[in-house]
């Protein structure tokens, strides 16, 4: 319906739009908005692949995100391995859990509520797991990098606290923004591939995919993997930005909600979705905190209601998200019949 | 092409098919026609790999597929549709068609155009665009046919594929099933219209409470005393024949 | 592997069981009876949440989220109510269970039943939703601070021998246990909870033969709410409120059910002891914190090896 030219254009305009914007805005306060937008992005994401394309919503996101964010800290705070190097472990290891979690849950047959339900136990027990296994993960402490504060470092250290002053005003941004062109590229890759094709299938109807030779358990399983691996990939820049990791940030019902609300509002199964749903919930949070921010002081949790009344009223009456909405208003603008599904 | 050997599927102390032995030549319509319950649909689903067999065997152009998965059997060439439709309904019929040719063609480009060309061949063309969600029974059932045909198949099950059609939609439908077998798909049909089997079938086989209890040309079968019982109770052939020589 | 490896092996096995051996054997009869004793006050009252959370599966067939947040919400009524009015809380009850009971209905009436289409993922994601709304209602208008009920009793109990059962542990026991027994007397000796029962079966059905099915789902999810609200007077006493309350009695909530069987009463109660005591021994073998793992393993087991629980139909 969105004709491709049009949607490759507008993608090349979000692009550029973000790579450029450092230029344009000065104000450190909404790079760190922006940081935080995309961070979101990353996260829902990777929850998309497996919710949004494949059909199985996870209540425990934060699993795959804690674990990534936990061996990235552990390899550079207990054998001072480079984070460039740890990276790669802290991914390998968020797609072990993954490869995991989804085994016993698809080998059994989970769907629905029921696997929703067991993700929501395993992140609970990584996070008792993290709490009390205190040798391992240092405990409830948490555990603190060392501030690097060598400039010449930055890169190699991936700090950019004390850097250059380019670096150090927007090298954090910079790392976000390639990490979730990165993800998006992989979800459009995915999205248009047999793989792809496969997991709707097995997400519209597992039966009828597998009677017509979709082999729905390994498809289920590459979901799960890479849906782990991009979300880890957030749970790596976290701590490479915070310096800072605990069991309950790693693990806790928060990073697994926010994980979600993302692609549910911005729109399931699309490429977009996650991105311009990350954009629209902390736009209008931002919005908040400035028009309520007077009255209210700043109280946590308002934030939180009004993202849960969005989310409410997008399930009543756009469940297809704001790019379904956009679609619809597309449509009725240019007058064309209900074509392919966008792919963007 | 299609042998089974002494198929027995137990739920529990309910038996479902028991010692059922059938085979199926290669290119021919064979037809499964027997009162509900009988056992029909579990028979196929035990043929595509959805049921694990208790006993017997299944073997398909010569290679043991017993208890192999669903997708394992399609690959190797034998597909089946479902008596329930199950579209994929949040996809485009074009969507639809092309996860089936999926099966043989790697490229999504080029699945898209075999699913063109499969759409062509059954006269969807007119929908390909459609969501699954917006078809007719009838353009649903025709769906299913031409998915599994996109997944390149040699043997294919329909299971009542003519049910809740009325009588064009049947005449049609019976039509695309002559043309899929003169295409080189070899076809084996459970179907309640008679009719439809009378004028497709080369062979049919009668299952009752499980056992299949005859087989023979459908001419041969429509009289046969044992069918007519099994459909319209104990003495109803006696009490057919009876009135039959009072007329 | 040969003869070193297999000696390597057994004596590995043979430490392992003299540490088991040691480890059940470290607390005495006593201490061990005396926590399974908590173990039970506790398990009536998880009994008691898990109800609610069964009776809305059984009729609407939802798996309702937002249990543990309502918990937490009422839980924060019979607070203010002791707080700002001096009520006692079990006297409270006499105002949030009924209050529970509309607060759930208007719910499912308005919110739950409008947005969910009748889809199952859809539900799923609005009581989501619900209990993100309403944990943070209660962040935002309560803050993160803990907030506890002093009743002048609660040290106060009878000496069991092996442990000391303080009365608003007998409460809860006898509480749950009455509650539970009105319960089912309603389900099985009134219309209303007959019609309750025909929606459950057959929800066509019931509609077909006159009973207002809408109307009936949101007395339905009223009662949970209801069953919610008794249970967070009996829990006031020794138990504190902050706004993670229900999410960490959502797990423990959808353990029991899922133990007992999605919509079986008897499940729930039998599911709810069963917890409740190895959620005690977990406590005292495995420490406070490993304790609680025993809750998700059991739940990760059981949805794994048996999803239909001890009492539930296949699903």
């Amino acid at each position: 319906m969105i004709s491709p030219q049009f949607r490759y254009a507008g993608w090349l305009i979000l692009v550029l739009g973000l790579v450029t914007a450092p230029l344009l805005i000065s104000s450190g306060r909404w790079i760190e908005f922006l940081e935080l937008t995309l961070f979101a992005a990353v996260l829902g994401q990777g929850w998309n692949i497996l919710g949004g394309y494949g059909g199985q919503y996870s209540f425990g996101h934060a699993l795959f995100f804690g674990t990534g964010a936990y061996l990235q800290a552990l390899l550079q705070f207990k054998f001072g391995w480079s984070p460039w190097v740890a990276m790669w472990f802290a991914l390998g290891g968020g797609v072990l859990v993954g490869v995991f979690v989804g085994y016993l849950s698809f080998r059994y047959g989970l769907r629905g509520s029921y696997f929703a339900l067991i993700t929501l136990a395993f992140a609970e027990a990584f996070h008792v797991l993290s709490r009390s296994l205190i040798s391992v993960t240092e405990g409830g402490r948490g555990v603190s990098l060392d501030l690097n504060r060598d400039p010449d470092m930055a890169l190699a250290t991936l700090q950019f606290n004390f850097a250059a002053p380019f670096l150090k005003a927007y090298g954090y941004y910079y790392l976000i923004l390639l990490m979730l062109i990165i993800a998006c590229a992989a979800t459009w890759w995915m999205a248009n591939s047999r793989f792809g094709a496969r997991l709707v299938a097995v997400r519209e109807n597992e039966e009828a995919a597998e009677a017509i030779g979709v082999d729905a358990f390994a498809t289920k399983m590459a979901a799960i993997s890479l849906s782990a691996a991009i979300t880890s990939s957030a749970g790596i820049y976290y701590v490479q930005k915070f310096l800072f990791i605990d069991p309950g940030i790693a693990y806790g019902p928060a990073k697994s909600v926010e994980a979600l609300i993302a692609p549910i509002i911005g729109g399931l199964g699309t490429v977009l979705g996650p991105v311009i749903g990350a954009f629209f919930i902390h736009g209008v949070g931002e919005l908040a905190k400035e028009t309520t921010g007077l009255v209210w002081q700043d109280r946590p949790g308002l934030d939180l209601i009004l993202f849960g009344v969005i989310l409410v009223l997008m399930l009543a009456f756009a469940p297809r998200g704001l790019v379904g909405l956009l679609e619809r208003a597309w449509r009725k603008l240019s007058g064309t019949r209900p074509t392919e599904r966008d792919h963007a | 092409m299609l042998k089974v050997e002494g198929a027995s599927k137990w739920f529990g102390g309910l038996r479902a098919i028991d010692g059922v032995s059938l085979t199926v030549p290669e290119g021919a319509i064979v037809s499964l026609i027997g009162p509900n319950g009988a056992g029909k649909t579990t028979l196929f689903a035990v043929l595509s790999g959805f049921l694990k067999p208790d006993s017997g065997t299944v073997s398909f152009a010569g290679r043991d597929i017993t208890g192999l998965r669903p997708h394992r059997i399609c690959r190797l060439g034998l597909v089946r549709t479902f008596q329930l439709v199950r579209p994929f309904a949040g996809l485009t019929v074009r969507e639809n068609i092309a996860t089936g040719s999926h099966n043989r063609i790697r490229s999504r480009a080029a699945a898209l155009g075999h699913a063109e060309q499969i759409a062509d061949r059954i006269g969807m063309t007119a929908m390909l665009d459609l969501p699954a969600a917006a078809l007719t029974v009838a353009g649903r059932k025709r769906l299913e046919v031409a998915r599994a045909i996109a997944t390149g198949p040699r043997l294919l099950l329909l299971d009542e594929v003519m049910a809740g059609l009325n009588a064009t939609e049947v005449a049609t439908m019976v039509e695309l099933i002559r043309a899929v077998r003169d295409g080189g798909i070899t076809i084996f049909l459970i179907e309640h219209v008679m009719p439809a089997v009378m004028s497709l079938s080369d062979r049919t086989y009668v299952l009752n409470d499980g056992a299949l209890i005859a087989d023979g040309a459908p001419g041969e079968i429509a009289t046969d005393p044992r069918v007519i019982e099994a459909y319209l109770g104990h003495g109803a052939a006696a009490r057919m024949s009876e009135a039959g020589s009072h007329a | 592997m040969g003869n070193k490896g297999s000696e390597l092996l057994i004596n590995r096995a043979q430490a392992a069981m003299e540490f088991l051996g040691t480890e059940l054997t470290r607390y005495g009869w006593d201490t061990v009876l005396g926590s399974a004793i908590s173990g039970v006050f506790l398990g009536s009252i998880y009994a008691l949440v898990a109800l609610g959370l069964t009776l809305i599966y059984g009729v609407l067939h939802i798996i309702n989220f937002a249990h543990g947040s309502l918990l937490m919400l009422a839980m924060y009524a019979v607070f203010f109510l002791w707080s700002l009015a001096g009520i006692d809380p079990y006297v409270a009850m006499l105002i949030v269970v009924p209050a529970g009971f509309l607060f759930g209905y208007g719910l499912q009436r308005t919110v739950i039943g409008k947005t969910g289409h009748g889809r199952d993922e859809l539900v799923l994601l609005v009581t989501l939703g619900v209990s993100i709304i309403l944990e943070n209602v209660a962040l935002f208008a309560f803050s993160a601070d803990e907030r506890q009920v002093h009743v002048p009793y609660d040290l106060d109990g009878i000496d069991l021998g092996v442990t000391f059962a303080v009365y608003p542990e007998l409460a809860a026991l006898g509480g749950s246990l009455v509650i539970t027994l009105a319960l089912w007397l309603f389900m099985t000796r009134t219309d209303t909870g007959l019609a309750i029962r025909a929606v459950a079966k057959e929800r066509q059905g019931a509609r077909v033969v006159g009973i207002d099915v809408e109307h009936i789902f949101a007395i339905s999810f009223g009662i949970g709410v209801a069953c919610v609200a008794a249970a967070a007077s009996l829990l006031a006493p020794t138990y504190a409120v902050h706004p993670q309350t229900g999410y960490l009695f959502v797990l423990i909530a959808f353990t029991v059910v899922v133990l007992g069987g999605m919509g079986s009463f008897v499940g729930a109660l039998v599911g709810g002891f069963i917890i409740g005591i190895t959620e005690q021994l977990g406590r005292l073998y495995l420490g406070e914190s490993l304790g609680l793992i025993t809750i998700s393993a059991i739940f990760i087991a059981i949805l794994l090896f048996r999803p239909a629980g001890l009492f539930g139909q296949k699903i």
